[in-house]
């Protein structure tokens, strides 16, 4: 994490952002859709980057792989360190198109939320494949299209040698995804930005694709960045979580930490949802509540953002000095951090 | 006065500004033509035939020595009000049959296919032959330019319908009992003003251009009636001594038609992404 | 694919149907008694009920149809009036002009207008987007006898580079013939480059917004690439359509173009057809005209068939 007083020593992380923001204007004004966002990713660990829609989670990923629509005239900056393969650290944000190029799809990959618009349907799912695999690792049509056979059989597609001659509009939603992340995986990149894969698939599905994806990450030692609002994903795939919302970070620490003690109001309101809780988190002792919690209030436009803390407006801990500034990022324990002044009155005892 | 905001952001736009204004020019020359010419259009003058564009004669004279520029702001009058009659009969003919045609599934298919023949003759040639039928006048011009283009209205206005009611949810308020006429007066029909709006626009450009051809053609209004069509009509074989006489209408044309299509195409930026689809 | 095959014949089968209906309609309209136009005025009545009997004009309207019908299905569109020949022969004689106009246009257009139209999409709102729109709006409003004699002023008679008119000597070569037609076919192919870069553009501009192309580029695919082989692949349809039907339309809608360049064309035939009251030949060129543009989009639909794959299932 950023600041790192941790007992690992000192990693090179994959992926390091700092400050990273995105700005676009619109008729009512400048919205920032991502403000002051930082986060790392270690080697072959997944960080999982959670927010309700909205939160700037898809938008951090767009930007962080400059794909964002060119007539969004969007404004970024801050840093996006990444650690290539040849041992070299790149600013994603700032290396020109030409060497971003040489990177996607190669040694840094995503895979998005729509499987079913998200691949050409008039290309074979092999020739999509292949298409990257020719394009980076220079091989010949005959060799990438066996390449594609054997990605499509890495994603456990059967008859992968029938498969990859056919359309996308053949397959299956679950199928099409397997598809992207073949697609994805193609060129073995080092990080694999997951923007919702499996929130638009069936429950069955979902489980299936996660654990391709551990398989996978367990196989080539690749770092992913799992952007959801899923928090029971998160619980079982995530390594570090980085919580975000209206467009910040307001908590980031590893995965068991956070579940057992969400420093944070709105995290802790997060894991309050969930269905299987029976209690709010960290306020222990009290009775099993009849009704699912809902945090009330909703998220604030864009456009007219609360003065101080944006939470403030839905939080019960909020007072009166919570209005009158945006709070700083501060550590609350062993590699993590909470946008909270009243963090000290939320910790739970039991650090 | 409170401008409707719909109005404000158009004229926002510079191109569809100048295209306003240039119609506006247009058609205050049009109605106050004899206010603007110094001279008759009908005047022939045989000894100043063919006269190149002077301080005199601003556009030059035609083959019988008539001023081009009178000519051609009286001919405004009678190209403009051909066309903004077509495009009035076309629009209120269509937006019914379109309508019709989008809330009722029933009568769809039928009225859409009927739709899609009278679409499988080119406008021109459909064109001629109905003028053929009902005789040359101004009247039966505007009439056979009517029953030309509303089935492009009616294919519009059809397509526009079926995202309203989705949109609206016309199912949910039938099943309230709510009447038929009333959804589609009160609820229907006002979303739809944008896209007739932006019809109108083009079918008046369409309607110029076409009446044009028809006189061109002499197949039109009678040659009598000074339209920018029959002047070009009338100094065709002159073109190549004479070309002004060719050149000038043709300008009015381009103008106007052009001015509208700008018109029209700013109406439609505005338009609601859904609908804009539909046009 | 079989039921998509039989929707789409009965749909132009019923469309078919209904222009049979409009054309026999305007005709008999337009024409009241036919026979006794053809007859002319020394006929007596009953020379004139006997013809009628023989054409079945003394039944009602709808029996009428039928037999008008039966006879267009054989193939016999009638007689012209005037030029004392079958109508269908008139038409036959008329075709190639007309057909080569309409090809060498829609070439020029196409070729102007879809390289235009991607460079106005994938440019979008720049200074070359503005440019090319607004030459599209203005072919769009440029009507095509101006047009014609501008060229005609221009290049026939300053330059002298193409005949004034015409469409050479009966017995000239193709060569001939085809310069004829380069400016007529330069009029409608630049009016109707003005259709195709507005088509292409938005086609275009839809293809660029979908999901599957940003795939494509987080491949790290070239923009040329992601442009040309993904992007434009997905948009060809419906511009091919567009082209397609263009030429559909411009048999028997290059009306004005024919006349101004004296070219001897179906266009050209039902005007002087109109003028001279010739109605079997104002209606054999409606139907035949109105029956090609409904081929061609049926056939055009089939097309759809082949080249995505998608549509088969639908």
């Amino acid at each position: 994490m950023e600041a790192d007083p941790s007992t690992n020593p000192r990693i090179e992380p994959r992926l390091a952002v700092q400050r990273l923001s995105t700005s676009f204007p619109t008729e009512g004004g400048l919205v920032h859709a991502v403000a002051d966002v930082s986060f790392s990713i270690a080697p072959g660990k997944t960080t999982a980057l959670v927010g309700e829609s909205g939160s700037g989670k898809s938008v951090t990923s767009l930007t962080l792989m400059r794909l964002l629509a060119k007539t969004a005239n969007a404004r970024v900056s801050g840093v996006a360190r990444f650690a290539t393969r040849e041992g070299r650290s790149v600013d994603l944000l700032k290396i020109d198109e030409q060497a971003l190029r040489a990177l996607r799809g190669n040694q840094l990959s995503m895979i998005f939320q729509e499987p079913m618009t998200s691949l050409n349907p008039v290309l074979t799912v092999g020739e999509q494949i292949a298409e990257g695999v020719r394009l980076h690792k220079g091989l010949g049509r005959s060799a990438a299209l066996a390449d594609a056979k054997r990605m499509l059989d890495l994603v456990e597609i059967p008859a992968a040698d029938r498969r990859v001659h056919e359309y996308p509009h053949q397959l299956s939603g679950g199928m099409r995804q397997r598809v992207m992340i073949a697609i994805a995986m193609a060129c073995d990149p080092t990080l694999l930005i997951a923007d919702e894969p499996t929130t638009a698939l069936d429950v069955t599905i979902q489980a299936q694709i996660l654990a391709l994806m551990r398989k996978l990450q367990a196989e080539t030692g690749m770092s992913i960045l799992f952007i959801t609002h899923n928090l029971g994903v998160v619980a079982h795939h995530a390594d570090d979580v980085v919580v975000m919302y209206a467009g910040r970070v307001v908590e980031s620490a590893p995965v068991r930490p956070l579940f057992a003690a969400p420093a944070h109001p709105y995290t802790q309101g997060l894991l309050a949802c969930l269905p299987g809780r029976a209690r709010l988190a960290g306020r222990a002792g009290q009775p099993r509540p009849a009704r699912l919690f809902a945090i009330r209030g909703q998220v604030a436009s864009p456009l007219a953002p609360p003065p101080g803390c944006a939470f403030e407006p839905r939080c019960d801990l909020a007072i009166a000095a919570c209005r009158d500034a945006m709070p700083e990022l501060l550590a609350t324990g062993a590699a993590r951090e909470a946008r909270c002044i009243r963090v000290a009155a939320a910790l739970p005892e039991a650090a | 006065m409170k401008m409707p905001p719909m109005l404000r952001q158009l004229l926002h736009r510079r191109i569809v500004l100048v295209a306003a204004v240039v119609l506006l020019i247009i058609a205050v020359l049009a109605i106050g033509a004899p206010w603007f010419a110094s001279f008759d259009p009908n005047d022939t003058a045989v000894l100043q035939r063919l006269k190149g564009p002077s301080s005199e004669h601003l556009m030059g004279t035609d083959e019988l020595g008539r001023d081009m520029y009178a000519r051609i702001v009286h001919g405004a009058r009678y190209s403009l009000a051909i066309a903004a009659l077509t495009a009035l009969g076309s629009v209120i003919a269509g937006t019914l049959l379109g309508l019709v045609a989008g809330f009722f599934r029933r009568l769809d298919a039928p009225l859409m296919r009927v739709v899609d023949a009278m679409m499988s003759f080119p406008d021109i040639l459909l064109a001629i032959a109905l003028v053929a039928i009902l005789g040359p006048s101004l009247v039966n011009v505007v009439l056979a330019l009517v029953l030309v283009y509303t089935p492009r209205v009616a294919r519009v206005v059809r397509a526009s319908t079926l995202v309203v009611r989705e949109l609206l949810f016309v199912e949910a308020v039938r099943a309230l009992g709510v009447r038929t006429s009333r959804i589609l007066w009160r609820h229907i029909l006002p979303n739809l003003m944008s896209p007739i709006l932006v019809q109108v626009s083009f079918i008046f450009a369409y309607a110029i251009l076409a009446e044009a051809g028809l006189s061109f053609l002499g197949v039109g209004v009678p040659p009598e009636i000074p339209t920018w069509g029959t002047m070009v009509a009338g100094g065709q074989q002159y073109a190549h001594q004479a070309f002004w006489v060719v050149l000038f209408p043709g300008l009015a044309i381009i103008f106007t038609a052009l001015s509208l299509q700008m018109l029209g195409d700013g109406v439609r930026d505005l338009l609601d992404p859904k609908l804009k689809k539909a046009l | 694919m079989r039921k998509f095959l039989l929707s789409k014949a009965l749909g132009m089968l019923a469309v078919l149907a209904i222009v049979a209906v409009i054309v026999f309609v305007l005709t008999r309209a337009a024409s009241g008694d036919p026979i006794s136009v053809l007859l002319g005025d020394q006929a007596t009545a009953e020379d004139i009920a006997r013809v009628q009997k023989v054409y079945g004009l003394d039944k009602p309207l709808p029996v009428q149809f039928a037999y008008w019908l039966r006879e267009v299905l054989h193939g016999n569109l009638g007689d012209s009036i005037f030029l004392q020949r079958p109508v269908t022969q008139a038409l036959r004689e008329r075709a190639e002009p007309t057909t080569l106009l309409a090809l060498m246009a829609v070439a020029i257009a196409a070729a102007i207008g879809i390289p235009c139209g991607i460079v106005s999409a994938v440019f979008r709102g720049r200074w070359i987007d503005q440019l090319f729109t607004g030459v599209a709006m203005l072919g769009a409003s440029i009507p095509s006898f101006w047009l014609g004699l501008v060229l005609i002023q221009i290049f026939a008679v300053s330059f002298g580079w193409f005949p004034v008119s015409g469409y050479g000597a009966p017995d000239a070569a193709l060569a001939e013939r085809v310069h004829a037609l380069v400016l007529p076919a330069a009029v409608l192919g630049l009016l109707n480059s003005a259709l195709i870069i507005r088509f292409t553009r938005a086609s275009m501009l839809d293809v660029l917004g979908e999901d599957y192309v940003r795939t494509a580029r987080s491949k790290g695919l070239a923009e040329s690439t992601v442009v040309l082989k993904h992007a434009l692949r997905n948009a060809l349809v419906p511009i091919v359509t567009v082209v397609g039907l263009t030429v559909a339309l411009m048999i028997g809608g290059a009306v004005v173009t024919e006349t101004v360049f004296g070219l001897p064309g179906v266009g050209n035939l039902v005007v002087s057809a109109v003028l001279r009251r010739d109605y079997p030949v104002i209606q054999g060129a409606l139907l035949v005209v109105a029956a090609i543009y409904v081929l061609i989009n049926f056939s055009i639909d089939l097309l759809y068939a082949v080249v995505d794959p998608r549509v088969k299932v639908g």
